[in-house]
């Protein structure tokens, strides 16, 4: 029952850790919220409660989707298990 | 859960009800805000509304100016009002615009008589009036009686994740029981704008939001410097992982549950087309829009928070609930209703809906909240552009 990250969407390709933070090379548990299924990754970076994860590697100018929906682009490379936040991701507004 | 069908609240002269029972005294304006603090320092159990405008306003500014008095007065959360400007055309236009409710009010202007004059007159009459109002009575009204308005605040991801689907979850629950249901935050709509428009119950309905949101966003491309990245998100947002506007609006969306919206209000419009949702233009500045949604007649409201947004309303009852776990342990006299249990999956959305509409119940039959009880009574209008 209990889990480490939560996805909103099948089509997401970023999680969200829910749990105080989780820490390099950690065997994380994911749950799908859209279908109730689950789902591993292992983390690359500490990464704090509240905060996304890659599920995929994505290359600059990729399309982050959370919610099922476009939520930013991909500014920076980021590796599979790595943290997504302001230093890889932009808005697509302004 | 089985819902209540009904709820105990104050019965007011026009057919609402309140889930309050306030005597406000209501300034007009700047100058007029220390004779309305005087005159609720001296008559116990009343409220003085201080705020910032209220000289040299025009247009369409003037006109939410006016709106957002008339309405705050005409409230069910109050059972009488003292109106108090330096003036008295634009006292008297406030005070008709009260009375057309039917409750108690009356205006004093200053000009001529001076404050203390006026604090004496004005007080002299507030204490008749909450000596009156203490006298009603809570009795049993329906459900629908409940106009509920919904704003988070210092959103994190746990906001999106949970605390704004289980308002969404009490929408979804209440909306067929024949609420009022409003929410708000043109701007941080941003990015989920097109799917908001979806969300119309008819056409009309969704081509008003879109142009509500296209003239909001070309004000910020006209004014923006570069653009809203230092405010949208803010500091908060970013340091509980949200990373752009796009997802804090797609957060923020969740708010309203499947619920389709009846129309597009303005800022402090009251809504006139029956039961439902709307969409009401506001700021996303929390103490903005609560002023805004009382203003338009909405008698208790939710407020979801991630990192811990504290704001209140001097007669509107804000309900916090979180999902943040870590909110809940460090500032938990500011959280209502703790929804946190749904990241650690030992609570349900639907378990969550329902322990937000006991709360909720249980806040319209009186019980305080925790920004009421910490004294929080943020009261700030919106201002569209400068004064003459």
């Amino acid at each position: 029952m209990a889990t480490d990250i939560i996805i909103h969407d099948q089509k997401d390709n970023v999680g969200v850790v829910v749990i105080e933070k989780i820490t390099p090379k950690q065997d994380c548990k994911c749950w799908i919220m859209e279908n109730d299924s689950s789902t591993t990754i292992q983390s690359v970076d500490e990464i704090p409660l509240g905060h996304k994860i890659a599920m995929a590697d994505l290359k600059e100018g990729d399309t982050i989707l959370k919610y099922g929906h476009d939520i930013g682009k991909v500014v920076k490379a980021i590796k599979k298990g790595e943290h997504v936040h302001v230093h890889n991701v932009k808005t697509k507004k302004w | 859960m089985e819902i209540p069908k009904s709820f105990l609240g104050y019965k007011r002269e026009n057919g609402r009800a309140g889930t309050r029972n306030h005597v406000i005294i209501l300034p007009v304006d700047d100058i007029s805000n220390a004779c309305a603090e005087a005159v609720a320092n001296n008559i116990k159990g009343t409220i003085a509304l201080p705020h910032s405008y209220g000289r040299l306003q025009f247009g369409a500014d003037l006109e939410l100016h006016f709106r957002t008095m008339i309405g705050t007065g005409s409230n069910p959360n109050v059972a009488a009002v003292i109106v108090i400007g330096i003036e008295p055309k634009w006292t008297k236009k406030i005070v008709d615009g009260i009375a057309k409710t039917g409750k108690p009010v009356e205006g004093f202007h200053i000009e001529r008589t001076g404050d203390i004059g006026t604090v004496m007159k004005a007080s002299k009459k507030a204490q008749e009036y909450v000596m009156w109002a203490s006298e009603k009575q809570r009795e049993e009204c329906p459900i629908s009686d409940l106009w509920i308005s919904v704003k988070c605040g210092e959103s994190d991801t746990t906001s999106g994740l949970a605390a704004n689907p289980t308002v969404g979850n009490l929408m979804d629950k209440l909306e067929p029981l024949g609420v009022h249901l409003c929410f708000g935050e043109t701007s941080e709509l941003t990015g989920a704008e097109k799917v908001c428009a979806t969300r119309g119950a008819t056409k009309e309905a969704s081509d008003k939001f879109m142009k509500t949101w296209s003239a909001y966003n070309d004000f910020i491309l006209k004014e923006a410097t570069d653009d809203l990245s230092e405010s949208q998100p803010t500091a908060g947002n970013i340091a509980g992982g949200l990373t752009t506007i796009e997802e804090k609006a797609f957060g923020n969306f969740q708010k309203i549950g499947n619920c389709k919206f009846v129309d597009v209000l303005e800022p402090a419009e009251e809504p006139k087309k029956g039961k439902g949702l709307y969409f009401m233009d506001t700021s996303s500045a929390a103490a903005e829009c609560v002023t805004l949604q009382a203003a338009a007649g909405f008698n208790i409201h939710l407020f979801p928070t991630g990192q811990g947004n504290i704001v209140g309303n001097p007669i509107e009852p804000v309900v916090k609930l979180t999902a943040n776990p870590l909110t809940v342990k460090g500032m938990g006299e500011h959280i209502d209703c703790d929804v946190s249990k749904i990241l650690s999956r030992e609570m349900n959305m639907s378990q969550a809906g329902d322990k937000l509409i006991e709360t909720t119940l249980k806040v319209a039959n009186g019980r305080l909240t925790c920004a009421e009880a910490l004294g929080h009574r943020e009261f700030v209008m919106t201002k569209l552009y400068r004064s003459a």
